[in-house]
């Protein structure tokens, strides 16, 4: 009985802070699109929570509609959430002239205006033990989970 | 600022909301499912063989290891996107284990990745073993 207790009051914990991590989520990022929750749930146990604007509308369709099989991974998911994350992304995808086109296998990677950005970045650089991917923003953005992708803040590790 | 008696009832309600979603967060924890799937096995878990289950690649190149690293008491990184992953043993990391439903769809989806198929009730219990035997 102990046991269910603690369980149920270590449960009422976490959701009041998880209730007061999302008012205050809103408060620090009005100017972003605030991240949907089951967002960064579902998709940032493998990789950062990318920003919905970085692919087009009809990359993450196409990315929503194949979890079971993503990028060599199984990501499936209960459709429930699937459609509404599927929603949210679609709400808030990229509609720029640089995110307009949709990038080779849906990879955020491959698009263009990631290519150009990262240009001066050396090819066996994102392959580096300490970086291991393009994907791995997070290595050297340091406020990618934030969403902030501001050049001043990189740094790129050894 | 003094909480409103309205926020305050707010509160309540969020928290009675989640107590009342068994489904989206029901509570459990590494002992309980290693309990779960000895039963469903009907033999006790063997931490020997889920050290080697976990550690062993399969026809993907890839094991449990590849991504949780060996032994999984440290943080490790994801085997193809570099991202931190947290430690997967209970006693290095309180968190493991301890929603029913995350649970479920993890062990679904990386037994998918590392075997191409889902794994059996044996094989569950002796990585839960082993990932129990795991002690600071």
């Amino acid at each position: 009985m102990r046991g269910v207790l603690r369980n149920a009051l270590l449960m009422m914990a976490g959701c009041a802070a998880l209730a007061a991590a999302a008012s205050a989520d809103e408060h620090e990022h009005r100017a972003r699109v605030p991240m949907l929750k089951a967002y960064v749930q579902e998709c940032s146990g493998c990789h950062i929570a990318f920003p919905p604007r970085m692919l087009p509308a009809a990359s993450w369709q196409r990315v929503m509609a194949g979890l079971a099989t993503h990028y060599g991974s199984d990501a499936s998911l209960d459709t429930a959430t699937v459609n509404q994350i599927s929603v949210w992304l679609n709400a808030n995808a990229g509609t720029g002239r640089r995110v307009r086109e949709a990038p080779p296998e849906d990879r955020i990677t491959r698009s263009d205006w990631f290519l150009r950005k990262h240009h001066e970045v050396a090819p066996g650089v994102f392959l580096r033990p300490s970086i291991r991917s393009a994907a791995n923003c997070a290595a050297c953005h340091a406020g990618a989970e934030r969403g902030d992708y501001d050049d001043d803040g990189v740094r790129i590790p050894r | 600022m003094i909480p409103s008696s309205r926020s305050m009832a707010l509160a309540v309600a969020a928290m009675a909301w989640c107590v009342a979603l068994p489904a989206w967060a029901q509570p459990t924890s590494a002992a309980a499912q290693l309990q779960h799937w000895e039963a469903a096995a009907g033999a006790p878990g063997q931490p020997a063989r889920g050290k080697t289950l976990f550690t062993t690649k399969a026809g993907n190149d890839l094991s449990c290891a590849s991504c949780h690293g060996a032994p999984p008491t440290a943080a490790s990184r994801h085997a193809s996107t570099g991202k931190r992953i947290e430690p997967l043993a209970p006693a290095f990391n309180a968190e493991r284990f301890t929603d029913q439903a995350k649970v479920d769809k993890w062990l679904r989806r990386n037994c998918k990745d590392v075997f191409s198929r889902e794994c059996t009730a044996p094989e569950k219990a002796d990585v839960l073993a082993y990932l129990l035997s795991l002690k600071p």
